[in-house]
């Protein structure tokens, strides 16, 4: 993925705005934005990440393509609709962060530590392995995202709300061991590959 | 109402704002017949609901006062107000037009005494001050009106107000029995100059018009600043009556917007850069929150000399939203452009500077106009001899809106000089 990351850089050379318009999802909406602040001044995470998405624009036109795509303001958006909703240009704002995150981790460059980026992947490998999402081995996975010590407090810290969750039978600790998955397993899985096979030779034809 | 002669070589103005007051004495002014149609009780349009007027910054009524002797002054010239057009037929030079009136109760005896409007007691919204006073049902639309006749409004008519009225009226000018005429006129030519309407400032969800006693548009602060206006030409806050002193100017509120009205009102950056200097004339500071200011030619020396004020400030800005703190200020929050600062600014007053949209609804004309996609009317052969003047064509300042006027007078005039040549 990295040398993909090489050749991109070096295709789109001076131009990483053309390169977002090819490559990213609603990419092409990015230079229709006027900068007139009001996505910045919507996002109720606005103080939170280190780059609006009004500052993530501009710097896609400056031609910032290690800046945005190292950043982990894309990965903070939480789906919210709020700049969607008030942009007077109606730019498909929230879905260009996620185009964005997306094309970060394409290229490599998403950085490894930023927690949703983390609980992304695991939720992905998650679902992806037996075609539905174990709630149990998720949660315990989420609570050992930070590491071995984290996870056992934490885990100590909700374990009322964990009794609790069991004696009404919303937790099965059974999930932990036996999960059995969903009917025609392997299909999804064909299904999954196929997808990503037409999606990797879009992406390849377009950027020979 | 006394007759109305019309033939296919008169010229029909509908709207008498300072478009149609322009384009009815052009044409008058070259021996044409002209009928001007005006929808409310008085001729002057919204130009005389302004308080100044760039970039003189001299009163409206003056400029009213010259067109109204210049009205008086010719007798090709008919006025007939509380008229619309219920329908139009025909073609380029000969057209029939429906027109409605509605009854003023008062006829042309009333010498504006005011007696009857002492008399009564009822009292509905002002429309002249955008509903930000009361005013008597029987009423004078403002100081400037013209024809300068009371009005009886029809809400009072069957209440023992509007025997009042009439009992205290010495000239015997109240008639209560007056019903809606309907005529039908032959005309040649029509210039449609229905003017504009401010944006439904209730729709930008965010900025709580509709919500915040301290947001305002920029139509009424401009009654807000007249001295014949609701505060008397204090600028006082809706909530507490306090005197506003720290006021902010949200620019492109509801223009330029897709969620919105589409198109760059065109004026509204004129319009807050004027209405700085009433709050600077009150030793009051201004900020103006804004994407680009669009001072156009000439109107740039006026930017100029706001920037040089030291009571007025710049942000550029689209505020992200209003909200209020306890004390009924509001607070204007964002981001902005110039350093991507976050800000959270509490002002005392908040003018919303909306925008224009045609006073015509895209549905309601009641003939055949080629319009474009934000209503306005579009200059197109299918129009045959009907040609729009000022803002029902386009956002425009009065400069703009008169030029075209006069460019529409003169092809009203050439349909019907070759009426005339042929029928001559
Ligand atoms: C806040 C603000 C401040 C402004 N300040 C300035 C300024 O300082 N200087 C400047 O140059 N411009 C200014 N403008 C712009 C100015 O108001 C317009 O250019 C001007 O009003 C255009 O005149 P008009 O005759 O085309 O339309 P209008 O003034 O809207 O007149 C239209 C007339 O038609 C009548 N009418 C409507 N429908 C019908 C119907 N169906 N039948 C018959 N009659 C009808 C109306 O009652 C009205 O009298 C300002 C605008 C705003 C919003
Ligand atoms: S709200 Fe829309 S136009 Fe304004 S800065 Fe954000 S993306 Fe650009
Ligand atoms: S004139 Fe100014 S305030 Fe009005 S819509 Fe255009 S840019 Fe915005």
């Amino acid at each position: 993925m990295s040398n993909g990351n090489t050749a991109l850089a070096e295709k789109y050379r001076n131009n990483f705005l053309q390169e977002v318009i090819a490559n990213v999802e609603e990419g092409e909406w990015v230079r229709m934005c006027m900068q007139c602040g009001v996505c910045a001044g919507s996002c109720p995470l606005g103080n939170a990440w280190a780059h609006t998405p009004q500052e993530i624009f501009m710097m896609i036109r400056a031609g910032k393509r290690e800046e945005v795509l190292t950043s982990d303001s894309m990965w903070m958006c939480t789906s919210c609709y709020n700049c969607i909703v008030r942009c007077p240009r109606k730019l498909p704002i929230t879905h260009i962060m996620h185009g964005l995150a997306h094309y970060a981790e394409r290229m490599g460059l998403a950085p490894k530590n930023q927690p949703t980026r983390k609980f992304a992947l695991e939720f992905w490998k998650n679902l992806t392995k037996t075609g539905r999402v174990n709630e149990t081995s998720l949660g315990v996975k989420l609570y050992f995202i930070d590491g071995f010590v984290s996870g056992i407090k934490k885990g100590l810290a909700a374990l009322p709300l964990g009794l609790r969750m069991f004696k009404t039978k919303r937790l099965d600790p059974m999930a932990m061991i036996s999960s059995s998955g969903c009917k025609g397993k392997g299909d999804i899985h064909k299904i999954l590959a196929k997808a990503k096979a037409i999606e990797d030779a879009k992406f390849q034809s377009k950027n020979a | 109402m006394g007759d109305v002669i019309a033939t296919n070589q008169t010229i029909l103005v509908v709207g008498g704002g300072i478009s149609g007051i322009s384009a009815a004495i052009e044409a008058a002014e070259c021996g044409k017949q002209v009928i001007l149609l005006e929808k409310s009780p008085s001729l002057g349009g919204r130009v005389s609901q302004l308080h100044k007027y760039f970039p003189k910054l001299c009163f409206p009524s003056c400029g009213i006062e010259i067109n109204l002797r210049r009205i008086k002054a010719n007798k090709n010239l008919r006025v007939i107000t509380m008229a619309e057009v219920a329908k139009v037929t025909g073609d380029a030079g000969n057209y029939s037009v429906e027109v409605k009136i509605a009854p003023r109760f008062v006829n042309e005896k009333c010498t504006a005494c005011g007696d009857c409007s002492n008399a009564v007691e009822s009292e509905f919204d002002d429309e002249f001050n955008y509903g930000l006073k009361q005013r008597k049902g029987a009423y004078l639309v403002s100081n400037m009106a013209y024809p300068q006749r009371y009005v009886i409004d029809p809400r009072m008519i069957g209440s023992e107000d509007a025997n009042k009225a009439k009992d205290a009226c010495k000239v015997g000018a109240i008639d209560l029995q007056m019903q809606e005429e309907s005529l039908t006129i032959n005309v040649g030519a029509i210039i449609w100059a229905t003017g504009w309407k401010p944006y439904d400032a209730k729709k930008i969800q965010p900025y709580g018009y509709d919500r915040f006693a301290n947001v305002v548009t920029n139509v009424e602060f401009e009654r807000m600043a007249d001295a014949f206006g609701p505060t008397g030409g204090k600028i006082l806050r809706p909530s507490d009556g306090k005197e506003a002193k720290n006021i902010a100017f949200i620019q492109c509120a509801g223009s330029r917007d897709e969620n919105h009205l589409k198109h760059c009102s065109r004026i509204c950056c004129m319009a807050s850069l004027k209405q700085t200097t009433y709050v600077s004339e009150r030793e009051g500071k201004s900020t103006v929150y804004y994407i680009d200011i669009r001072a156009i030619d000439r109107i740039d020396d006026f930017y100029q000399k706001v920037q040089a004020d030291e009571n007025v400030s710049f942000i550029k800005s689209k505020v992200a939203n209003i909200i209020e703190d306890k004390d009924g200020n509001p607070i204007l929050k964002g981001v902005d452009t110039e350093g991507y600062n976050r800000y959270e600014n509490q002002h005392d007053l908040v003018v919303l500077a909306t925008g224009m949209e045609p006073s015509i609804p895209a549905d309601a004309f009641p003939m055949d106009i080629k319009i474009n996609e934000e209503g306005f009317i579009e200059a197109d052969e299918s129009n045959g001899a009907i040609f729009a003047a000022g803002c029902s064509s386009d956002a425009l300042d009065v400069n703009r809106a008169v030029q075209q006027a006069t460019g529409a007078a003169l092809r009203a005039i050439q349909v019907v000089n070759k009426v005339a040549g042929m029928e001559g």
